[in-house]
């Protein structure tokens, strides 16, 4: 039985999880159009398929709580508010990115927005959320740290030391399992004795919930009564969200360890057309409104991309910059 | 000024710092109601509480993650490493996060964290809690490292590094705990991170040293005096950022160069230090730089053997010597 949309969340809300989901969509397929002119260089990993994670639970979440995630995050930032063009910028490694062309894809950083980073080492955002999480505590501030993380980084250490860790001194961490079921070609069941991973948090005394993944609202009713869990009780939760990536693990993967036929079944379920069904259905929006939506995407993205081609590199006085706080340079005897 | 312990000269530091600022927040293995291993922490947790001295699981590398992710909120931690070997633990928040964060993110943050760690060989524990991996740290951009050889140094660095708005490696000595000397009480008394201290004056031989290789340099420059032989000892303190000008100005005057290290000699910080001699002063120098280094061996536990391994006042003075005698 499937809830009412409108008894979950109000028409404006409804449409700006629609208008986030296909802005993401048109962002990364824009994204791997740039990559194959040459662009975009460097790891390229696309989110496409998973919209309604980072769509549904950002907005479960407050402004201000914490957000932290691996390396397929350019679209956490955005929906988290930051600017498309400065990410685009980024990815084209232009001084006008989000992190002056620095960090690039997998490194997208705003403390503005609270979006506390992207990670590219497989399981090395989970301590550094528990560590946001204790300087909230610490501080007594109405904040809880949301840390975003594949299916394969659970059989790294720090995923066990940090469920631990974050039980132990009662944190506010909400760990997101974005259950896409391969960990680049290596399906889940070949890598986890306990491929659910939610059931892993009974080790560690801590809640957990899996949910649909593919389901915008179901993702956003699971992370908002977590997040409330973790608030109130200033104690971490798990959800686990089945979801399933369209493109390979990266630009660099033709994905040949997934059948046509696995694709297609999720393909089927695309998280954008069937919640665009369940709008129109439920007369939340006419095909005029969506197809409007869609439009303005575009536009923000062609904006997007307009804006980092003409950006500027950086200088190479930047190389040695943003190393030290106080110093400039590498190395100040040289 | 009062005569302490290297061991209470840093439990002075962390107390004087805390009741500074109470965004300096501490935590490790066995720091709180265990009071440290080595006792640095004594007394830390009945004075500032539970809140701000927290033992730690035994993992190592999130205590170093915690530690960024508390810094990136705006807090000061102290990180203790039970020892410097299970650094080693923590090599992926060391390396790829605590040095990276900075610059991947443009600049965006900062980390104010200290990771204290006790290392160093000679006290018969063997091969996997004997290391000097200070030789490591230093390879690596994105930290400071300090490498106290006194009493004074230890107190005037670690609040140095505790105030600093970068990551510090804070590397103490186990066999100095116990070690004496005068330490300032003025509670705003500092050490720059990044000043080396002539710590002796002399004008034949310049011996750079560190940590407690600076403390055997000065026996060894004691007993070389009585032969006539003058030696002045260049303590680096840091060694990132290096003063490279206090020891250039030291091989400029004397032309000879001992480096002491008390790491593995291969790719070690004497080859760097001798690297750069070379680079800023090679006019001035009258020999070639030469090393005094640590075994490239795993450390062995029996007593004998271990002695082998480790720069002793002997292998310094032998050194010294030849390099006296050489004529080129």
């Amino acid at each position: 039985m499937t809830i009412k949309l409108r008894a979950v969340l109000p028409d404006r809300d409804l449409l700006h999880l629609y208008e986030q989901m296909v802005l993401s969509r048109e962002f990364e397929e824009s994204c791997a159009e740039q990559y194959t002119k040459g662009h975009i260089t460097g790891f390229l990993h696309l989110y496409s398929g998973q919209e309604a994670v980072a769509a549904g639970a950002t907005h479960a979440l407050h402004k201000d709580d914490y957000i932290l995630s691996a390396y397929r995050e350019h679209i956490q930032a955005i929906v988290r508010g930051a600017d498309p063009k400065r990410v685009m910028a980024e990815l084209f490694g232009k001084a006008t990115g989000i992190c002056k062309g620095k960090g690039g894809s997998m490194h997208l950083f705003d403390p503005e927005i609270s979006f506390m980073g992207g990670y590219a080492i497989v399981g090395g955002q989970f301590p550094i959320a528990c560590g946001l999480a204790f300087s909230v505590k610490y501080r007594n501030e109405d904040r809880i740290a949301a840390c975003f993380f594949g299916d394969g980084a659970v059989n790294q250490g720090t995923f066990h030391e940090s469920l631990n860790w974050a039980r132990l001194w009662e944190l506010p961490v909400l760990f997101i399992c974005e259950n896409n079921f391969y960990g680049i070609g290596t399906e889940v069941h070949r890598s986890s004795a306990l491929a659910s991973i939610h059931k892993r948090t009974c080790g560690y005394d801590i809640p957990s919930e899996k949910v649909d993944g593919m389901d915008v609202i179901a993702i956003y009713q699971a992370v908002k009564y977590a997040a409330e869990k973790v608030r109130e009780q200033s104690r971490p939760f798990l959800v686990e969200a089945m979801t399933y990536r369209f493109r390979g693990h990266s630009m660099a993967d033709p994905g040949k360890y997934r059948s046509a036929a696995e694709v297609e079944l999720w393909k089927a379920r695309d998280p954008i057309v069937t919640f665009a069904a369940r709008l129109l259905e439920e007369g939340v929006a006419t095909e005029d409104q969506l197809d409007c939506l869609k439009a303005k995407a575009r536009f923000i993205v062609k904006e997007a991309v307009e804006f980092a081609e003409q950006s500027p590199w950086p200088d190479d006085s930047e190389v040695t910059t943003d190393i030290y706080v106080g110093i400039q340079e590498v190395c100040p005897w040289r | 000024m009062a005569v302490m312990t290297y061991r209470d000269a840093l439990n002075q530091a962390l107390k004087e710092e805390m009741r500074r600022d109470p965004s300096v927040v501490i935590w490790g293995e066995d720091v709180a109601l265990y009071e440290g291993s080595f006792k640095v922490t004594r007394g830390l947790l009945s004075e500032f509480g539970e809140e701000r001295v927290k033992d730690t699981p035994i993992s190592e590398n999130t205590i170093i993650g915690v530690a960024i992710g508390a810094a990136m909120g705006g807090l000061r931690p102290v990180a203790e490493l039970m020892t410097v070997n299970f650094a080693l633990l923590a090599m992926d928040q060391i390396v790829n996060h605590m040095t990276k964060i900075r610059y991947m993110f443009g600049g965006k943050t900062h980390l104010s964290i200290v990771i204290r760690a006790p290392g160093g060989g000679g006290s018969q524990l063997a091969a996997q809690h004997s290391q000097s991996l200070e030789t490591l740290f230093m390879h690596v951009p994105g930290m400071y490292i300090a490498v106290p050889a006194t009493p004074a140094d230890a107190k005037g660095l670690l609040k140095s590094a505790i105030r600093d708005d970068n990551p510090v490696m804070f590397l103490e000595h186990e066999l100095l705990y116990n070690s004496k000397g005068e330490v300032p009480e003025d509670p705003n008394f500092l050490v720059p991170l990044g000043s080396c201290e002539v710590k002796r004056e002399g004008k034949d031989v310049s011996i750079i040293a560190y940590s407690r290789m600076t403390v055997l340099s000065i026996q060894a420059a004691d007993e070389l005096e009585k032969e006539g032989v003058s030696c002045e000892v260049v303590d680096m303190r840091s060694l990132s950022p290096l003063d490279m000008e206090t020891i250039l100005t030291s091989v400029r005057k004397t032309g000879k160069v001992v480096v002491v290290e008390e790491c593995w000699r291969t790719c070690g910080l004497g080859a760097e230090i001798a690297s750069r001699i070379n680079e800023g002063c090679f006019d001035s120098l009258l020999t070639p730089v030469r090393r005094v280094s640590g075994l490239n061996v795993p450390m062995p536990y029996s007593r004998k053997l271990e002695k082998l391994c480790i720069p002793q006042v002997e292998n310094i003075i032998n050194a010294v010597k030849e390099v006296i005698k050489e004529r080129y």
